[in-house]
């Protein structure tokens, strides 16, 4: 299999990059790790004229805690991202996250910005930025502009993002004190993307209250989901058994799974109830300083 | 009209050069350009890992790449795995071990091997299985491939330790 004929360039600079997007505004598309673009243009699903590979423009791929946020390159690679002791410290549900996508050779060249750009509906990385509310910093010859996480995904494959635009970077607001997360996904096979996953980031004051709760669900819907009932429940509150049962009945409620060859949607919504329980665990576990594996269930 | 464009690679050590349509995947540079069929092509869908390569050192599948990102950086092929006509500790330690049977799937898993034991000299039973995920054999039935994995890292660290 190969794709149909493409005109490609390669940018030395961000700037070019942008220009060229400009030029070719609609005839192009860029190209990051290639782990999603490829695979649909061997398939011809994808026909782009022009590709613009972006993959090593520098500058876009760190990984750094400043201004009290974690900023995130968008080239920055899933395998790099599960082993940056900064990530797993900070944020340890995108460590969790990064490592159970695909297998060792897609994490070794496909980007997070590239699968936001993707917005696959079972994408490891939407739930994990939407519970996170990261936001994404986004680039066009035309200017600067910042999209949150929840306004980003439209639709299965649609973002917010404009033909000519990229996305530089992924802003993680500073974890609070005391905040951490997790992220569970079950699939089929190794290497598979999710029946569902579900991300979770909390914070948890001395008296046991809930002080800040996101909460992300993934392959339960068009676009990945952001359980706002399911936080206003937990927000405030004790952690007690009937506040937890609510909550992941609220988050089942709010997913909006079909049934398909991963499962009915009747066992995808028993899924988002059991993986939030076990992630909300797993985090309070963290968060009270015990090493606990996640990613997978 | 897409024109054809120049490209160098550095392919197991020798600098190689190529005038390609950017559609040419890597693996078909690889196989049908260069003559490297040890690079095998399994599903053309990026399932099976048989055709792994390491480009700048990290494990790619080549039925997902353009030969033109591969220009100005270096790929090793399970070609470029045995030095002096002496299979790579690896490799024997495959033919050893039993871990291949029809061998479709061994370049790939030979890579991501190689792989692994270059990030981690001594891995686990899991991580050595985390690490062949992406890699596909429908006859070896993956238990001696993980023998010889291991077997591999202990001949490595043998070899370490006695220079
Ligand atoms: C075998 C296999 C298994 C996989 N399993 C999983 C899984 O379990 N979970 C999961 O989440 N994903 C999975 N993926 C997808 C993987 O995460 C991809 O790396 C990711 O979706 C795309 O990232 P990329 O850098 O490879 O992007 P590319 O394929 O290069 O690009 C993807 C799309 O995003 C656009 N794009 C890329 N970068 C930018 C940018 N910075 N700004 C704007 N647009 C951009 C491109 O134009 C293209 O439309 C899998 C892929 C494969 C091949
Ligand atoms: S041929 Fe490349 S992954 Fe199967
Ligand atoms: S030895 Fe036959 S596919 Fe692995």
């Amino acid at each position: 299999m190969f794709p149909a004929r493409f005109d490609y360039f390669r940018p030395q600079t961000l700037e070019e990059a942008l220009g060229l997007l400009q030029e070719h505004q609609g005839e192009a598309k860029v190209l990051a790790g290639g782990m999603s673009l490829i695979p649909l243009m061997k398939l011809r699903v994808a026909k782009p004229a022009r590709l613009i590979d972006i993959g090593r423009l520098s500058g876009l791929d760190g990984i750094e805690a400043r201004d009290g946020e974690l900023a995130i390159g968008a080239l920055a690679r899933h395998a790099p991202l599960e082993e940056s002791p900064l990530v797993r410290e900070a944020v340890p549900l995108m460590a969790d996250a990064a490592g159970v996508i695909g297998d060792t050779q897609v994490r070794n060249w496909g980007t997070i910005g590239g699968a936001l750009a993707e917005a696959d509906p079972a994408g490891d990385w939407g739930p994990v930025v939407l519970a996170l509310n990261a936001r994404l910093r986004c680039l066009s010859a035309r200017g600067e502009r910042f999209i949150a996480a929840r306004e980003f995904f439209r639709d299965a494959y649609a973002t917010a993002l404009a033909s000519d635009e990229l996305v530089t970077q992924v802003l993680v607001p500073g974890p609070g004190p005391g905040a951490t997360g997790a992220y569970l996904k079950l699939e089929r096979k190794a290497g598979d993307f999710a029946i569902a996953g579900v991300a979770v980031q909390l914070a948890v004051d001395e008296q046991g209250v809930c002080r800040e709760i996101g909460i992300g669900l993934g392959a339960v819907g068009l676009t990945p989901i952001k359980a706002v009932q399911a936080e206003a429940i937990l927000r405030g509150q004790r952690l007690s058994e009937a506040t937890l049962a609510d909550a992941a009945e609220a988050a089942a409620r709010e997913a909006e799974p079909v049934s398909d060859i991963r499962g009915s949607a009747a066992f995808k919504r028993d899924l988002v109830r059991a993986l939030l329980r076990r992630a909300i665990e797993i985090a309070l576990r963290r968060s009270r300083g015990e090493q606990v594996e996640a990613g997978h269930v | 009209m897409s024109s054809l464009r120049s490209i160098r690679v550095r392919v197991n050590g020798i600098e190689r050069e190529g005038q390609v349509e950017p559609r040419l995947l890597l693996v078909d540079f690889l196989r049908e350009h260069l003559g490297l069929t040890g690079t095998h092509i399994g599903c053309d869908t990026t399932s099976c890992g048989a055709c792994t390569v390491l480009m700048d050192g990290r494990s790619l599948k080549s039925c997902t790449a353009f030969a033109v990102q591969a220009d100005g950086r270096e790929i090793t092929t399970v070609e470029g795995v045995a030095a002096d006509g002496q299979l790579h500790p690896l490799q024997e330690a495959f033919r050893e071990q039993h871990a291949l049977q029809c061998g479709y799937c061994t370049p790939g898993m030979v890579m991501s091997a190689l792989y692994l034991l270059s990030r981690n000299p001594n891995p686990t039973e899991s991580q050595i299985r985390r690490a062949i995920a992406g890699n596909l054999c429908r006859c070896t039935g993956y238990l001696n491939i993980i023998a010889a994995v291991k077997a591999a890292a202990l001949k490595l660290n043998t070899r370490r330790a006695a220079i």
